[in-house]
């Protein structure tokens, strides 16, 4: 397929401050972020952490209380949604009923008088490789389908940034999978900045260069999936991301860009570059397949006792008590090095200090662990 | 179904058991289709049949024999032509006036009213309580030569004494306006109470402005309301002989007041009756066209 490069080059778009107020309930809560032209970007978090009314802001359906957003060098905090150059992807795409697939796709561009209105939509038709449905209505279409003409009802019209609320949500596994990679071809292809909304990570770490976690209202972090999900700067990004062990430990010393931590009489290192607090309460935080069921290193817990064991296909989890009676997730890949531990074996847990990180202790161990995952 | 199913299935005396079945649904519709025989199918074929009877020379009052008189129709049209053509206009203004003054409210009540939506519901539906009869007398009152509306309408500087509204044409077609409203306004706000507001929010993200989504967008979206609303209005208003009756003057004479005189008072039955068969073959006619003008089929 030739390429549709659309893009013209418009200029990052800029969240200033913006902050939004329902009565008393704060939604959105003194929010920056740059978002550069031509990502692909997400905001991740759980129901009700302001995402999709920082979209709903972008998109011109809601004003926001304080601050501003610009385009380029064009503020458009208060521009009406029909003047943005900003088109949405809507949670249940909210395509016509009453029109064609050709008419709901046409309708952005006979809006704004556009001359070539057919050659343009079948384009569009042919991105997302719907050309044979033109003439049926919405109801007529899969889920699938429906989702894809609501994509090229956007993208027909060449906006300068592509909102899409939680997208994937109303399909099943199978297509949100695929769906996921056809998604991330057409960014590539047409070179629009997407703003993607979701509460689902591992979506959101499939399609996009870089992720914001949202919680209550705020960015938690920003950063690639692999920054998030390695480094993570909060608990409630770690345990947001995938699954994560977090371990209270007091600092011992900090020399040599390591820094020595304990907890009930087990010391740790943590690399330095990886602690992200100056305070001596730490939390250290340990992904559950690079934990293995060893006693070789040096960051070691010895004596500690399987408590669960569930078989996955490709790995086992475990669930290991330690001796004073914390319970980390261990996955073991299965393959040649598998033990098949049973419940109430003695094992001893071990990784690499470069695998750890090292969080503010005075946040709370579970902030983003047990959240409702389907809104 | 699932029990239908398995007797089919069972092959051991499943015969009179199967038979038993096959009748529920018969057994089912009987009470409705007892109820519509006689009350809808033998009165409209003993109508049928009067309509083509004739008085027999010297014979009494009331008394007609069956004479297959097809002419009955054309005389009975050709002598009540003007309230004809008076009783689908009355109708048509009444229906357009109930459109226009309906369309908004449903609109209020479906997209702007929140938390006050079943209030304003039962507001509109509110008027059954009372009966259609005193209602169309309270209007003469309310537009009555002492009423509120005249005795405003007289504050005004151009407005002459000796205005009178009872009466008019004006009287006739407000109460009809006035008494199909509800009909009007439910249908309608069941339609545009069914659009998902996302489809509003997408086309003005979509570069439409609240007015052209209004006229692309929501106007098409609720055609099952204002086909159906019209309908409901139209229908009983170009039939209605009340409010001809309670507002109106002789010449304002509707065809169901012609029809009314005809049966009660001139005991004219052969003309009454091919009147009303005159006029419901109009409305059939009239609907049917409309139906499929409107194009809405494919979307109710």
């Amino acid at each position: 397929m030739a390429k549709t490069k659309v893009s013209q080059d418009t200029g990052d778009l800029v969240l200033n401050r913006i902050s939004k107020y329902y009565g008393d309930f704060c939604a959105v809560d003194d929010l920056s972020l740059t978002i550069p032209d031509g990502s692909f970007f997400a905001l991740l978090g759980p129901s009700g952490c302001g995402k999709t009314t920082t979209l709903r802001m972008i998109a011109g359906l809601e004003e926001p209380t304080a601050g501003t957003i610009s385009i380029g060098d064009t503020d458009i905090t208060t521009q009406k949604s029909y003047r943005r150059n900003v088109n949405t992807v809507f949670q249940n795409y909210a395509l016509f009923p009453h029109l064609s697939i050709f008419e709901n796709i046409a309708f952005g561009l006979r809006r704004r008088g556009i001359k070539d209105v057919k050659e343009e939509v079948e384009k569009a038709l042919n991105l997302v490789e719907l050309g044979h449905l033109s003439e049926r209505k919405p109801a007529q279409l899969s889920g699938g389908q429906q989702q894809r003409i609501a994509v090229a009802r956007a993208i027909v019209n060449r906006p300068e940034v592509l909102l899409l609320d939680e997208p994937l949500g109303a399909l099943d596994l199978k297509l949100r999978r695929q769906m996921q990679i056809e998604l991330k071809r057409i960014q590539l292809e047409v070179g629009i900045t997407f703003i993607h909304v979701t509460h689902d990570q591992e979506e959101a770490m499939t399609m996009a260069d870089t992720i914001a976690v949202m919680n209550q209202g705020k960015i938690e972090q920003m950063g690639s999936a692999t920054e998030l999900y390695e480094a993570p700067k909060t608990a409630f990004v770690a345990n947001f991301l995938g699954q994560c062990n977090l371990i209270k430990v007091k600092v011992q010393s900090r020399s040599g860009g390591k820094v020595a931590v304990s907890a009930k009489g087990h010391t740790f290192e943590i690399p330095e570059s990886r602690v992200s607090s100056s305070n001596d309460a730490l939390l250290l935080g340990v992904r559950p397949e690079k934990l293995r069921l060893d006693d070789k290193g040096v960051n070691s817990i010895k004596e500690c006792v399987v408590t669960d064991r569930s078989f996955v296909g490709t790995s086992t989890q475990y669930l290991v008590r330690t001796p004073w009676d914390l319970e980390l997730v261990v996955f073991e890949q299965n393959d040649e090095g598998l033990h098949d531990l049973r419940v109430g074996d003695k094992v001893s847990l071990e990784w690499d200090s470069e695998h750890t990180f090292g969080l503010d202790g005075a946040q709370d161990v579970n902030a983003g662990a047990d959240l409702d995952d389907d809104e | 179904m699932a029990f239908l199913h398995g007797a089919t299935k069972s092959k051991s005396g499943g015969g009179s058991a199967l038979k038993k079945r096959s009748l529920t649904p018969y057994l089912l519709l009987a009470p409705g289709l007892i109820w519509l025989i006689t009350f809808f199918v033998i009165p409209i074929f003993s109508l049928a049949s009067t309509s083509t009877m004739v008085r027999p020379q010297g014979a009494q009052i009331g008394t007609y024999v069956q004479e297959l008189r097809f002419a009955n129709y054309v005389d009975a049209f050709l002598a009540n032509q003007e309230q004809y053509v008076r009783s689908f206009l009355y109708a048509g203004i009444a229906t357009i006036l109930a459109l226009a003054i309906s369309y908004p409210l449903a609109y209020m009540i479906a997209f702007k009213a929140g938390k006050y939506r079943n209030i304003l519901l039962v507001l509109v539906v509110a008027p059954f309580f009372t009966s259609f009869l005193l209602r169309t007398v309270a209007w003469s009152q309310i537009l009555g030569d002492e009423g509120p509306v005249l005795s405003t309408l007289r504050l005004l500087p151009f407005v002459d004494e000796s205005l009178r509204l009872t009466a008019t044409p004006f009287a006739v077609v407000s109460g009809l306006t006035y008494n199909f409203l509800p009909f009007m306004t439910l249908p309608l706000y069941a339609s545009l109470e069914r659009i998902d507001p996302r489809t509003l929010e997408a086309s003005g993200d979509l570069y439409a402005s609240g007015f052209t989504t209004f006229r692309k967008v929501t106007v098409p979206l609720s055609m099952p309301g204002v086909v159906a609303g019209t309908l409901l209005t139209f229908i009983p208003a170009a039939g209605d002989y009340v409010n001809a009756a309670l507002l109106g003057n002789p010449s304002t004479k509707m065809i169901g007041n012609v029809i009314e005189s005809r049966f009660f008072a001139v005991v004219d039955y052969p003309t009454a009756a091919a009147l009303s068969f005159t006029l419901m073959a109009t409305i059939l006619i009239l609907v049917t066209l409309y139906i499929r003008k409107s194009g809405t089929d494919e979307l109710v």
